[in-house]
């Protein structure tokens, strides 16, 4: 009776159906009249539970239940770039299209678009030998990204029949193989794949090229890798989202998965307003162009916002088995652990520490093991970088998610609320953050901007360490009491704090820093570091140089000097020796 | 065919169960007719089979185990709209208790709402200029944004509110556009007294709908009131064309409210008693400000919340600053010093001023005098706890500035009357005026060109 599927149960976004063997774990399902989509999470002999991902007002008992033989599965092919899905990779501008401003349920629109032609080139010809993940076709799918047709995973064989280069829409047969047992496949421009399960790769290589930001203590103290995994935890207010913001515009990935997991609608209208309007340094072109977002809003119904990042993640794998650097940016992590949570809770569960399900790490684990540098199955290099930002309750870290993410991540910026209050941006505090990639990253820095930034990385570093423990002694007695070489690193770590970590987004020169400025500027704070220090060997007091206004000509060198022209630097450092030398002359 | 269910198997909390019905679907509501004649409302929650759970609105008391008849109404919860309602009152489900009669629909909207599509979300950019300093500086309101105030018992949070809403300016040709949505939620009648009474002495109460469940009202309908009161501003906002302004008041006791549901249902608690789901039904609510492209109106939403024992990192506000954009925090210590309103600056924020501010929108100069004004503040915080180990005599000569600096910001800035409306130039000339208290050069987070054309010399001197 394997058609008599019904409902029996409805508790919130969980159903249950009566008396059936037909239902697989993970299986995709159609729920109801309106076909709402959901997933099988759990079978007992008496009941199958089912997690819509739809609201399920107006729901009744009796309405059938299909199942659809296969998990829930992305369509993955030309058209990703530039869109914007919900959690399970609806389209929303096609919903918008169809629905007007409000999302109804029950909405069958397909994933990309169908009725678009591509200008397909075809790369094989008859007779040839493809196996997994080769090349089959290629389209340009926006004007900076080619897409590569992949032969999916698993499969292999001989080409049949090709189509000449031409016009195709998403779902025309391009090619057809014959696989070794005969079997003939017909190859689309779109294949489908499990969102729930990596695609796989040949091999993971070790993570050693950084991931440029431009943001200066980001890739100076704190780096993350091409296919390494971050995280940035802080509270409400803390500036996560301006961070993940600044990341998705600036970092030097080919493409940016962009999942907006159950953050603010406003925000995502921001996102989508402000990309459009943004030109991409590298091609010259709108960074829409290069972006995918995924907006599955609280609002929006939450176990869509469990299956967002899943969503996301494997759409970055897609685009990393062609060879691409991929970064995703999930916004954040704690809505969708939330998300788990309030399923979990649903399934009456027994729930672990703070109502969070017991199998909380091993999700977020198997979440942030999908990052790495890969070899891929057609033998390109590609990777995927996550940086996922946590909500911790309260902005305490000491909470299961936070603490759980910190063990599978190995950057971690911690923002800070005092420094949010001061309006430090970004609020990453440099005490408690860390980033482990420095032993992999270091050769590539050594070679490519030079053995220094090393140095005066570790040297900023420790300024700013000793500073943190002067910082104990001024606030119980003041800073004048001091001796004066204590109260240059005070004086040198807050021009180190105003000057190079603080980084204004809204400044056109100061959004985007390169790493040649970066370490320049490091060199002209230490140049003044180890002049201030002769003076005061030379017992002349440092605020003989403060008055000169030096330090504070600093703070502001990252406005004045532009990321084109670095040149200004020498002009600092000249003057830096001008005011020591004229001191020591009077 | 109507079937009237007669009994119920199990009564607990506010809800009941009931066996062997058929053809109901998920969230209908239902008509439960007690045997004294009194008529209540419930709203399905749980369907096993053919079994029910119906949570009733008005409270479970006088409920036995076979008094009762209960009908299916065969919809969801729905709200009768038209542009009638303005100025009318209703109780927290929506039935109108001013003596009106019933509205006459021109529409009926499902009270549970439905999201809006991100990409037909306009992005908020007109700021609202409040007449209020410390909110129109630095924590700018925007239309179509959702700006919680954080507060504590026996705080001003109310004033603030009335404030907002009575000096909110909307340029003039939109005046006839401008409607306020209150709901309140386990409010005192005093409470509620206050608010209509002040939008009647400031002329506007032929233009507020109010929906009030106060705290002696029915709890469980506390759980409709900020859907009733969204589902009404969404109709005038989306449909009508109208720029609205929901005040609610308070959040905390909806959460509570939401708490005693979930619990009476036996559902697994979260933090500290609340369910699980806390954070998508908050989200549900706050959500449903904004903008929509190509729609005239607007939806921006001031809620009140009191937190327990001043605690910010409490469940309620926390899930609240996760999903607003911004918070106005009130502090206990500045009302003691009689500063009205007692908005505690640092924690506070408005996270869409950043694109609703500046040249074109309020002034050049806005948001880099606004972050050297959160910037000097904070010394004045560190300055103060020096002082109190060390006094303030052995402070150093900079830290005594601070200190000046924080006292006038506090008395001549934050504060001011509850009638007094200052225009945003004021507002922006008056931290001028403070900053230049201050040495120039420690003005950093200010670029050179403006700091030129601002800072004020002479005050400078002066202090010297």
């Amino acid at each position: 009776m394997k058609n008599q599927n019904v409902i029996y149960g409805i508790n919130g976004p969980v159903v249950t159906v009566k008396d059936t063997d037909s239902f697989s774990m993970m299986e995709m399902v159609y729920v109801g009249n309106s076909k709402l989509i959901g997933e099988v999470i759990g079978i007992t002999e008496e009941f199958t539970t089912i997690q819509v991902y739809e609201e399920t007002t107006g729901l009744e008992p009796l309405e059938p239940v299909v199942g659809t033989g296969s998990p829930m599965m992305a369509t993955l092919g030309p058209g990703i770039i530039n869109n914007i899905f919900d959690g399970i990779q609806r389209p929303l501008r096609g919903i918008e299209n169809r629905y007007g401003a409000f999302i109804e349920k029950g909405l069958g629109v397909s994933a990309l678009d169908e009725e678009k032609k591509w200008d397909v080139k075809i790369k094989v010809k008859v007779g040839e030998k493809l196996f997994a993940g080769d090349i089959y076709a290629e389209c340009q799918e926006t004007s900076i990204i080619t897409h590569k047709c992949m032969v999916p995973p698993n499969v292999a064989g001989e080409v049949v029949m090709a189509k000449k280069n031409g016009k195709f829409s998403v779902n025309d047969v391009v090619v057809q193989i014959k696989t070794e047992n005969g079997k003939e496949l017909k190859l689309t421009l779109c294949q489908q794949w499990p969102i729930r399960s990596p695609r796989p790769v040949a091999k993971r290589l070790p993570t050693t090229i950084p991931l440029i930001t431009g943001q200066r203590v980001i890739d100076t103290l704190f780096p993350v890798s091409k296919g390494g995994a971050a995280a940035v935890p802080g509270g409400f207010g803390a500036g996560k989202t301006m961070t993940q913001h600044q990341l998705a515009k600036w970092c030097d990935a080919d493409i940016i998965v962009y999942v907006g997991c159950g953050e603010r609608g406003n925000e995502m209208s921001q996102v989508l307003s402000e990309f459009s309007e943004l030109i991409d340094p590298k091609s010259g072109k709108p960074m829409t162009e290069r972006t995918v977002l995924i907006a599955n809003t609280s609002n929006m119904p939450v176990a869509a916002r469990e299956a967002s990042i899943y969503t996301g993640i494997t759409l970055a794998e897609y685009y990393r088995d062609m060879g691409y650097h991929v970064a995703i940016m999930a916004d954040s992590t704690s809505r969708w652990a939330e998300a788990l949570r309030e399923i979990s809770g649903r399934l009456e569960e027994m729930p672990a520490e703070e109502g969070f399900p017991a199998y909380l790490p091993s999700r977020l684990s198997e979440f942030y093991e999908r990052a790495g540098l890969t070899k891929n199955l057609n033998n390109s290099d590609g990777s995927v970088t996550i940086i996922g930002a946590v909500s911790p309750q309260g902005a305490d870290f000491s909470e299961p998610v936070t603490q759980n993410t910190k063990r599978f991540v190995r950057a971690f910026w911690a923002l800070d609320k005092s420094l949010a209050y001061t309006r430090h941006y970004p609020a990453i505090n440099w005490m408690q953050s860390y980033s482990e990639y420095f032993t992999d990253l270091d050769p590539w820095f050594v070679q490519n901007v030079g053995e220094d930034f090393v140095k005066y990385r570790a040297k900023i570093s420790a300024i700013l360490h000793e500073e943190n423990k002067l910082m104990e002694i001024v606030k119980l007695i003041g800073s004048d009491v001091l001796p004066d070489d204590q109260k240059l690193v005070i004086e040198i770590a807050r021009v180190i704090r105003v000057g190079f970590l603080q980084q204004n987004a809204f400044h056109k020169e100061d959004t985007f820093v390169p790493l040649e400025k970066q370490k320049l500027m490091m060199k002209v704070i230490l140049h003044l570091e180890n002049k201030a220090r002769q003076l005061i060997l030379a017992s002349i007091p440092i605020a003989r140089l403060q008055e000169r206004g030096v330090f504070d000509k600093l703070t502001k060198m990252k406005y004045e000097v532009p990321n084109n022209d670095l040149s200004a630097f020498d002009g600092y450092i000249e003057e830096i020796d001008q005011a020591f030398s004229e001191i020591l002359k009077v | 065919m109507i079937i009237d269910y007669i009994g119920v198997k199990e009564v607990s909390g506010s809800l009941i169960v009931i066996d062997g019905v058929f053809n109901v679907s998920f969230e209908e509501i239902v008509e439960i007719r007690l045997d004294d004649g009194t008529i209540r409302q419930g709203r399905v929650v749980q369907i096993d089979g053919d079994r029910i759970v119906v949570q009733v609105f008005e409270g479970t008391k006088n409920i036995s185990l076979n008094n009762t008849r209960t009908r299916l109404k065969g919809h969801p919860m729905e709200l009768a709209l038209s542009s009638e309602i303005l100025g009318r009152v209703f109780d927290g489900v929506g039935r109108p208790i001013d003596g009106l009669g019933d509205v006459f629909p021109e529409k009926k909207m499902n009270v549970n709402g439905m999201a809006i599509n991100p990409v037909s979300r306009l992005y908020p950019k007109d700021y609202i200029n409040t007449g209020v300093s410390t909110i129109d500086v630095l924590t700018t309101l925007i239309r179509g944004q959702k700006l919680p105030i954080f507060s504590g018992s026996g705080m001003k949070h109310n004033e603030l509110a009335v404030q907002i809403a009575r000096q909110a300016k909307i340029s003039s040709d939109e005046k006839e556009n401008f409607a306020i949505v209150f709901a309140a939620m386990g409010v005192k009648n005093d409470v509620a007294e206050y608010f209509r009474r002040s939008f009647e002495e400031s002329g506007v109460l032929q233009r507020v709908v109010m929906f009030l469940n106060l705290s002696n009202d029915p709890v469980i309908e506390r759980i409709l009131t900020p859907r009733c009161a969204l589902t009404a501003a969404e109709y005038l906002a989306f449909e009508q064309g109208m720029h609205i302004l929901v005040i609610m008041t308070d959040m905390t006791s909806y959460t509570e409210a939401l708490r005693e549901f979930s619990s009476s249902k036996g559902e697994i608690p979260g933090r500290k008693g609340y369910p699980g789901y806390l954070y998508s039904d908050l989200a549900s609510i706050y959500e449903r400000a904004g903008m929509i492209k190509g729609k005239k109106g607007s939806l921006t939403q001031i809620p009140i919340l009191t937190m327990p024992n001043d605690d910010i990192t409490h469940p309620v506000p926390d899930l609240t600053g996760y999903i607003t954009e911004g918070q106005i925090v009130l502090d206990r210590a500045l009302e003691g010093e009689g500063i009205y309103p007692p908005i505690s600056v640092l924690p506070s924020l408005s996270r869409l001023m950043k694109d609703g501010i500046g040249e074109g929108y309020t002034r050049e100069d806005h948001s880099a005098l606004a972050n050297q004004l959160f910037a000097c503040y904070a010394k004045v915080k560190d300055a103060r706890s020096l002082a109190s180990v060390i006094g303030e005599e052995e402070l150093s000569a900079a830290d005594k500035k601070i200190l000046a600096f924080g006292k006038e910001f506090e008395e001549k800035f934050i504060n001011q009357g509850f009638g007094e409306d200052r225009s945003i130039k004021k507002s922006l000339d008056l931290g001028w005026k403070l900053l230049s208290m201050l040495p120039k050069k420690d003005l950093d987070r200010v670029d050179d060109a403006i700091l030129e054309k601002y800072y004020q010399e002479e005050k400078a001197e002066d202090k010297k």
